[in-house]
């Protein structure tokens, strides 16, 4: 039945009315809040792309979200709900940290940035690796586990900044800045490199890295042995078995790359802007990530393109809290939300629907 | 003596009040995942009851009529929940993140278009909130050592949500083991097939449940904003859903269980809370971080199996579909 509607429809139209009516709901609550929706989008699409500064804002949200995004997909290929992005970016940025922290004065910059990018991934692989042994090795649900994780990262992280790497004689819990030769470059800085000049953002050279992980993503799903596995493992694991797949290993191994994935939220944000470790720097990425996966339908392409749009959301978002007096930058979150029941929850709604005026359609014109 | 019982006595009331929101979602949730939908939107529909409850008894002065709201806004968002699991069989888990992130930002965007005062409520007057409730002779008994002090510290002087959410707990056991309607509850949530076959709804059946989760849930948020503070707060759940869901699974989805693991989660909150700043000799500073960590620490260790096996329902998660 499934297969009855068009590839467009299904893939193109479903989605987008989904959004569409996500927008419209929003604009009702814009509407409740006692502003006009129209205002409102105006100031959002301004505020993402009006100017150069805005832009670069919004390619800087996209990376993370590309990040937690893929991370979220990756897991969904195998039939994995990885709600730990948050918590795997913030131990991704505990590595980056660490790792900075503790090279920076020893080694130059083309060694301590590399090796703080493979500490991100390697951090944040390590905190999702436990749910992933513990549901393919205990059944223990990897949904609550992840859940419980990211509470467990908050809690870690705030007792290792309030009492072990906060910068002595200091306030705020907030270790020294690294040393000028572990930062990222910005974007404006590499490009000023070159001889072209743009305005400053926080954009840096971490959406290189984003990038290749939507390549890397692209690839190891669709074209190797191991993406091959985890996609029969989502599809069906009882067959994955009878194909000499041990799901046990395709779970763990896919948790680690989802982990991983979303710890270089980390490097975007502590080397390539805060150069410093801090509290909160994942300000909620990682379940955004859910929104941007479902939206994309797990696959980079989607992925890209949903992280510009909440990108674009978040950035248009703090312009809110400049035009508005009484609506501001969580109207995005309430965005973000319908996004993900829309889109994920009733993701099934409007098939049925589709699936008749595509029919009634055929009969209508010429067959 | 009377010094250190005094502080066991009061650490133990606090204990009773950091839990009673526990306990509220965690009924929520054990009627919600026996019947096979799962509940993750236990936070999201609480923060919504909060946020329902203060913004009318800011408006009436009512805490009842703040009460009231507060369970059909909750149930509103339960149905929400159960068009998208029950209806359309969409993913449960996603359903219920929906939930929680539109709430998040619906109470903070709508409170700040309300009452303009950066995402709070108003703040309540006493009359406006629910007052705590004397049990009859506490003055008397205040001179008794031990059993008195127990009754006028520990068992007097709660608001009546708190007595409620006490009341809820036995009331959820008869119902879902006493009654018809709890034994098709828990039917429905390990072999839905069979309870169709018996020519019993299970979807009705599941969107009862799920209700019966969503006014839970309401009273939860309205204990939270209009009993234990004087006004809604932004995330003012911070986090009491999934510490319920965890106290429900580390209960095995069974009433008691469930309540005692609340009572113990809420004991280790009110615990690191009064270690604050308190040097203790070995260790140095109360690590109270890691000691708020714990309830999440332990149920991953239980769900790993290593404190009993905590087992689902069995059709938790899956959408009933007739023709399979």
């Amino acid at each position: 039945m499934k297969n009855d509607l068009p590839r467009w429809i299904d893939v193109g139209v479903i989605p987008a009315v989904n959004i569409l009516l996500a927008f419209l709901v929003a604009g009702v609550v814009v509407v409740l809040a006692g502003e006009s929706p129209l205002e409102a989008l105006e100031v959002l699409v301004n505020g993402a792309f009006g100017y150069e500064e805005a832009i670069g804002y919004t390619l800087y949200y996209a990376t993370n979200l590309v990040f937690t995004g893929l991370a979220v997909a990756v897991a969904f290929h195998a039939g994995l709900f990885n709600i730990g992005a948050e918590g795997q970016a913030y131990l991704g940025g505990l590595g980056v940290g660490l790792a900075a922290l503790g090279l920076d004065g020893v080694l130059p910059g083309w060694a301590v940035i590399p090796v703080a990018v493979a500490a991100s991934g390697l951090f944040g692989a390590a905190w999702a690796f436990l749910p992933g042994w513990l549901q393919a090795h205990r059944g223990s649900h990897v949904v609550i586990t992840t859940i419980m994780f990211n509470f467990l990262a908050s809690a870690l992280m705030v007792h290792l900044m309030v009492n072990v790497l906060i910068q002595p004689g200091q306030m705020s819990p907030e270790s020294r800045e690294f040393a000028s030769n572990a930062w990222l470059p910005f974007a404006h800085e590499a490009l000023a490199a070159v001889g072209i000049v743009v305005a400053r953002s926080p954009l840096n050279l971490s959406i290189l890295l984003a990038a290749a992980a939507c390549v890397f993503v692209w690839v190891l799903i669709n074209r190797t042995r191991w993406g091959y596995a985890i996609r029969t493992v989502g599809a069906n694991e009882a067959a994955a078995v009878y194909a000499g797949i041990d799901p046990r290993k395709v779970i763990v191994a896919t948790m680690c790359v989802s982990g991983a994935l979303a710890g270089f939220v980390g490097v975007n944000e502590l080397l390539g802007v805060h150069h410093r470790l801090l509290l909160n720097f994942t300000a909620g990425y990682g379940f955004t990530g859910i929104a941007v996966a479902l939206m994309g339908r797990g696959h980079p392409v989607g992925i890209v393109l949903a992280s510009l749009l909440f990108g674009a959301l978040y950035q248009g978002g703090t312009e809110l809290d400049f035009e508005f007096d009484s609506i501001t930058r969580d109207l995005v979150v309430v965005i973000q939300g319908l996004v993900i029941l829309f889109s994920g929850a009733l993701a099934f709604m409007l098939h049925p629907l589709a699936l008749r005026l595509w029919r009634h359609a055929r009969r209508e014109g010429p067959a | 003596m009377s010094e250190a019982w005094l502080l066991i006595v009061l650490t133990l009331d606090a204990t009773v009040r950091v839990a009673a929101p526990l306990i509220l979602a965690a009924m929520a949730g054990l009627f919600s995942e026996r019947s096979g939908v799962i509940d993750i939107g236990l936070e999201g529909k609480m923060l919504a009851g909060a946020f329902a409850a203060a913004a009318t008894a800011a408006v009436t002065g009512s805490p009842w009529l703040g009460l009231l709201v507060a369970i059909l806004v909750a149930c509103s968002l339960a149905l929400l929940h159960g068009l998208a699991c029950i209806t359309y069989r969409g993913n449960q888990v996603v359903s219920g993140v929906a939930i929680n992130v539109m709430v998040a930002g619906l109470t903070v965007v709508l409170g700040i278009a309300w009452f303009d005062q950066g995402g709070q409520t108003p703040p309540l007057a006493q009359t406006a909130r629910f007052a705590p409730l004397e049990l009859p002779f506490a003055d008397l008994a205040h001179g008794i050592p031990v059993v008195g002090h127990v009754y006028h510290e520990l068992l007097s002087g709660h608001n009546a949500l708190v007595y409620l959410a006490l009341a809820a707990v036995p009331a959820t056991w008869w119902m879902v083991y006493r009654t018809r309607f709890g034994l098709r509850l828990r039917a429905v949530g390990e072999t839905p097939a069979a309870v169709d076959t018996a020519g019993v709804s299970v979807n009705w059946l599941r969107y009862r449940a799920v209700l019966i989760a969503g006014a839970l849930c309401g009273v939860a948020g309205a204990y939270l904003s209009t009993a234990q503070s004087a006004g809604f707060v932004r995330d003012m759940t911070a986090g009491k859903g999934y510490i319920a869901l965890a106290a429900l699974i580390f209960g095995k989805w069974r009433p008691v269980p469930a309540l005692l693991a609340c009572l113990l989660f809420g004991f280790l909150d009110a615990g690191a809370t009064r270690l604050q700043g308190i040097e203790i000799p070995g260790i140095g500073q109360a690590p109270v971080a890691l000691i708020q960590a714990l309830p999440y620490a332990l149920t991953v260790i239980l769900l790993a199996g290593f404190i009993g096996k905590a087992v689902a329902p069995k059709a938790i998660g899956l959408p009933y579909v007739k023709e399979r």
